[in-house]
């Protein structure tokens, strides 16, 4: 019977983890642009740059969630009445969770890009100027590349804070592993094991994602190492 | 808009921001008392208390903040044992289980923020007190922690501010902090907007102010690393 409910936890991890995937990518897509707008020469740019990062950055995770996912329809659909259309819109908890981790880590992966910008040489962007490539490919060929290698080590950690961060969107009813274990924890009356067992879910992802990741790292340090030497 | 709600409630969002001060405040302050021996610990030649608090901080970064709160709070009461022990009104009461989560959990944070910064001491320093004859327990107490303490404070006042957030997770096991006041008042008088948005304000001016506290204590005390660098 109790295996059952392990079951039920353990395939709610596909969840979780799509979860987790879909902000990720969301997150890095904010985060490159964010960099970018905030290294760049326009002035406003930066200074929107700068407003999302230090705002999001000010408001916990879990009110931010809440914002998003009761809040924003809430005013949308204030609007669309006050226009007279007949329209109610509402949110997936799915969509507001991924939403709002894309959003809190967008700004947190700006940082990280940001630095990573900042410290490739210069000499490289001037040289590939001279040769004449057009602005995307001089971010697609110079740029990435090594914003990826050096991002590596920040970018691990938001990954880890984010899948971490996922289990907060079983409040909001999405039924992921934190949620399964909820239920099975006031079925069964045994909430230790349950919750016990969704912390070892959680741990093991940290735990792979640690052993995986650190082999990217040294894939893209093989350059490094050799031409130090 | 109903924001005349909002102002009729202040006085609730006050006894919350109270609470979520107090929330960060206690656990922080416990939290780094316990930090900076097992700073010291984690460092320490002895590998057996070395790993075992290298597995205490492992476990307690690798699982959510949520998933802790919850193995306690609700957890705990699965022990007969527990339940029938003295410390039991104690221990099912959310605000101890509250503090005793978040002070697990940043305790386990500072704890390695603590030895990251002892690991990057130059070793000189500690050689030159070995010279002067410095009892280990004089060491720690002229060296190694002020080094320690004043090389942490960037990343430790990111963590103060991490605890400040994480104090919202405290409305999900009753407490009217000011993320559960929020809510209440979503819930009575059914107005979604305008009591999140309050509560978003009330913690950005206090992750500000915190942001720019940590500011001047490392212009005060880690200015000479600063320094250095230039």
């Amino acid at each position: 019977m109790l295996g059952g409910y392990v079951a039920s936890i353990l395939a709610a991890g596909w969840i979780t983890l799509s979860l987790a995937l879909v902000s990720l990518l969301l997150a890095v897509l904010i985060g490159i642009a964010a960099a970018l707008a905030k290294l760049s020469h326009s002035r406003t740019l930066r200074i929107i740059a700068g407003t999302y990062t230090s705002l999001v950055r000010g408001i916990p995770d879990l009110v931010m969630m809440l914002l998003v996912f009761y809040s924003l329809p809430a005013i949308l659909n204030q609007k669309a009445q006050d226009l007279g259309w007949n329209v109610y819109i509402e949110f997936s908890p799915f969509v507001a969770g991924a939403a709002t981790l894309g959003l809190i880590f967008g700004a947190y992966m700006t940082e990280t890009f940001r630095g990573a910008l900042m410290n490739i040489p210069k000499g490289q962007l001037e040289a590939a100027q001279a040769y004449g490539l057009t602005r995307f490919r001089i971010f697609w060929r110079i740029l990435l590349p090594q914003m990826a290698r050096l991002a590596l080590p920040g970018f691990t950690n938001n990954w880890l804070v984010l899948a971490k961060a996922t289990a907060l969107v079983s409040l909001l009813g999405l039924p992921d592993v934190m949620f399964r274990a909820k239920g099975a924890a006031e079925a069964t009356a045994q909430p230790f094991t349950f919750y016990l067992l969704a912390g070892g879910f959680y741990l093991a992802i940290t735990a792979i994602s640690l052993f995986a990741l650190s082999l990217v790292a040294r894939r893209y340090e093989v350059g490094v190492k050799e031409l130090a030497r | 808009m109903s924001w005349d709600v909002i102002a009729d409630n202040l006085g609730l969002y006050a006894e919350g921001a109270k609470l979520t001060l107090f929330l960060t405040v206690a656990s922080l302050a416990i939290a780094f008392l316990l930090s900076m021996p097992l700073a010291l610990g984690r460092n320490s030649h002895n590998a057996v208390l070395r790993h075992a608090i290298g597995a205490y901080t492992v476990v307690f970064r690798g699982t959510p903040l949520l998933v802790q709160l919850f193995l306690i709070y609700y957890g705990l009461a699965q022990f007969s044992a527990i339940r029938e022990s003295i410390l039991w009104p104690c221990l099912s009461s959310p605000l101890v289980c509250v503090i005793a989560t978040f002070v697990l959990n940043t305790t386990a944070y500072t704890t390695e923020i603590f030895a990251g910064a002892l690991r990057h001491l130059p070793p000189g320093e500690v050689e030159a007190a070995r010279a002067y004859g410095m009892s280990p327990f004089t060491r720690a107490r002229r060296i190694l922690m002020p080094a320690m303490l004043t090389r942490s404070l960037a990343l430790y006042g990111n963590e103060t501010v991490m605890m400040l957030h994480a104090t919202s997770l405290a409305s999900t096991v009753t407490l009217l902090e000011v993320t559960g006041v929020a809510r209440n008042i979503t819930l009575n008088y059914y107005i979604m907007f305008e009591p999140y948005v309050t509560a978003a304000a009330i913690y950005l001016v206090m992750t500000l102010t915190l942001v720019l506290l940590f500011q001047l204590a490392q212009a005060r005390w880690a200015g000479y690393l600063q320094a250095r660098l230039g």
